[in-house]
């Protein structure tokens, strides 16, 4: 009798956790199913792709061999390569933080009419397509006569013209330009969370302006830096149209020489390959140094 | 000599008058509290004596020496800040060592002044802990340690308390107020709360607008009150239009209803008596009233009623004897030197 009563709620509440936990995986289902369909199935058809074979005249063959991979361990070209993209990413990163970091300071100190002007100016570039920033930079690189070369001649900070098009120097100014916007949101957003009285603060114990920036407002906005480095880092590494317009078909990185094997070549074994690899390395990058800032910064900031 | 003198202190943010004329002189070892409601300007008085912002008008003077021509890094002020505005990033130990080691204090007498500091606040075995693994109460009290620390000339607190409940904020208040006594550290204490202001305070000054309502101990605010805007605000009162008439040859007095009692010289016509409301009794003769509500509260029984002269609150000590009930016709009376009074043209 009493087994029976005490049956009848525990069996509803049963069903109901069941009819709970259905419910959870047929509204999560359309999501999952993009999900599956978009970036796994993908992923996993590219990742098969650069185990298949490739010839000039015989195409793809679904076989499973190491040729490609073997190509890109043993050929010093794509060592090359791989680490001109990095080394690329690394200065675009490092640019962004130096000149970023400063300009979200001084754009959360301005007054409000022109914070939101300024973060206008800041934000705009992102509503027009990197192509045509790009091709923006490429007209003001122009060979020798571009107007950058002049500018900085005629301010005599150079002798000869420097050569910007189709050299990493060229694209790293422009990827920077490219990147700039994530850095300062980044660091703008850990800005936001700095007690606004903490610079009195620091002042009415004696501190002076450098020493407030350096002891006080870097330590706190650093997680938003270094956040911010993670984006750039990764978008920068993966840039494709900057690379592309600056570097053209002499100077390549790991993006277009994925595009040049695909497109050009025709070997998409090799080119998926080289992306995949890309992809790994850039995985490994970004959730290595979040766990280290994560662990380095988990005591002091929620 | 004054230890620390505001002169005709004003500041204007464009049209908008914010502190006007303000005018104190703080003795050494004192502690003032700016009362008053938010926008009257008292934070703004303090930031001017901490420097961060510059007075339109007037001096601000510590031991004779011009304050403002001194930048607030060199002022050598403690602050306690409303939000704290602890650093994040250091530990509790690290935060009160910060303004020793702006004064270059070498590094052994640094360590056992921060580890003194944090045992008289109470936080000893605290000091590698980081101010978010801190209650707020522990928080204030880092805030406290760090602006004792570099043992100010004045210590400056913004609404230090306003964060914390009511049992610590009491508990609080009893420990500061120890603390003030011990280290005899000038103390100026920015507040709304008028039981803070009159628990801790020396001397309160109550502001409204921008100017000063009134210099006093806390039982002179409280007790004589210069305004009717400074008897609202330092707790209940009530106020009461009365008339100072004579009928013949007879001596004035001063009416009220049914109460009456001889006029006080020096004024006429219609004034306002202000009473606070434990200072009303239940009589036989006296302003006629009914009790409305009759709210037990512990220590004290909370009476609201209708009299001839408008509502009025009486407060009556639970001391055991029978009160009287809702609905019950009553008289209150009250001794002649409990109330204040203003001419009627000052009640505002």
């Amino acid at each position: 009798m009493s087994a029976a009563i005490d049956n009848v709620p525990a069996s509803a509440a049963a069903t109901a956790d069941t009819r709970d936990a259905r419910a959870a995986w047929a509204l999560s289902a359309p999501a999952l199913m993009l999900f599956f369909g978009v970036l796994v199935i993908p992923l996993a058809m590219t990742v098969m792709l650069s185990f298949h074979d490739w010839g000039q005249y015989k195409g793809i063959e679904p076989v499973f061999i190491l040729k490609n991979w073997r190509e890109i361990a043993t050929d010093p070209y794509y060592a090359e390569m791989f680490w001109r993209t990095f080394r690329i990413a690394l200065l675009v990163t490092l640019i962004t933080a130096v000149l970023g970091a400063p300009e979200a300071y001084i754009l959360n100190r301005m007054s409000g009419r022109w914070r939101s002007f300024f973060l206008l100016v800041i934000l705009g570039p992102l509503l027009i397509s990197v192509v045509a920033r790009t091709l923006g930079w490429a007209l003001l690189f122009g060979g020798n006569n571009g107007l950058v070369n002049k500018l900085l001649m005629s301010i005599g900070l150079i002798g000869s013209p420097l050569r910007f098009m189709f050299t990493e120097t060229g694209m790293v100014v422009a990827l920077a330009h490219v990147m700039m916007p994530f850095m300062v949101l980044s660091v703008w957003a850990a800005l936001q969370r700095v007690d606004p009285q903490i610079e009195n603060a620091a002042m009415s114990l004696g501190a002076g302006p450098l020493t407030i920036i350096r002891r006080i407002v870097l330590p706190q906005i650093m997680p938003g830096v270094l956040s911010g480095a993670i984006i750039v880092f990764s978008l920068s590494a993966s840039a494709f149209a900057t690379p592309a317009i600056i570097g053209g078909r002499r100077l390549k990185v790991a993006a277009t020489l994925a595009y040049d094997e695909f497109l050009n070549t025709l070997n998409w074994p090799l080119g998926a390959a080289v992306a995949v690899l890309l992809l790994l390395a850039l995985v490994l990058i970004v959730v290595g140094s979040n766990a280290l800032i994560e662990r380095r910064y988990a005591e002091v900031f929620r | 000599m004054p230890f620390l003198e505001l002169d005709r202190v004003g500041k204007q943010f464009g049209p908008q008058t914010v502190v006007d004329d303000f005018s104190l002189a703080v003795g050494k070892g004192e502690f003032v509290s700016f009362l008053g409601p938010s926008g009257c300007g008292k934070t703004t008085t303090l930031q001017m004596i901490a420097g961060f912002l510059d007075p339109s008008r007037g001096a601000i003077r510590l031991e004779g020496r011009d304050l403002t021509a001194v930048q607030p890094a060199r002022r050598g002020l403690g602050i306690v800040f409303q939000s704290y505005a602890l650093f994040p990033h250091m530990t509790a130990a690290e935060n009160v060592s910060f303004g020793l080691e702006m004064r270059r204090v070498p590094r052994a007498e640094r360590a056992e002044r921060v580890r003194a500091a944090l045992a008289m606040v109470g936080l000893a075995g605290y000091e590698e802990r980081y101010p978010r693994r801190m209650s707020g109460g522990q928080q204030q009290r880092v805030a406290l340690a760090r602006a004792l620390v570099i043992q100010p000339n004045v210590l400056l607190l913004d609404e230090p308390l306003s964060n914390l409940d009511a049992k610590l904020r009491e508990g609080m208040q009893i420990e500061l107020r120890q603390i003030q006594r011990n280290l005899g550290t000038t103390t100026i204490l920015v507040t709304h709360d008028q039981n803070e202001a009159m628990s801790l305070s020396d001397r309160i000054v109550v502001m409204s607008q921008g100017r000063i309502e009134q210099i006093g101990t806390p039982q002179e605010t409280y007790e004589r009150p210069a305004s009717a805007f400074v008897a609202q605000f330092l707790g209940k009162t009530n106020d009461f239009a009365a008339t100072i008439g004579r009928v013949g040859a007879a001596p004035a007095r001063l009416v009220a209803g049914s109460w009456s009692a001889p006029a006080p010289a020096g004024l006429a016509g219609p004034v306002t008596v202000s009473i606070r409301p434990e200072r009303i009794g239940f009589g036989d003769t006296g302003l006629a009233a009914k009790i409305v509500t009759r709210i037990f509260q512990g220590n004290h029984w909370l009476f609201q009623c209708e009299s001839e002269c408008g509502p009025a609150i009486v407060i009556r000590q639970n001391d055991g004897r029978p009160q009287p009930v809702e609905g019950e016709a009553v008289r209150l009376v009250w001794r002649p030197e409990d109330m204040s009074l203003r001419g009627a043209g000052a009640a505002a």
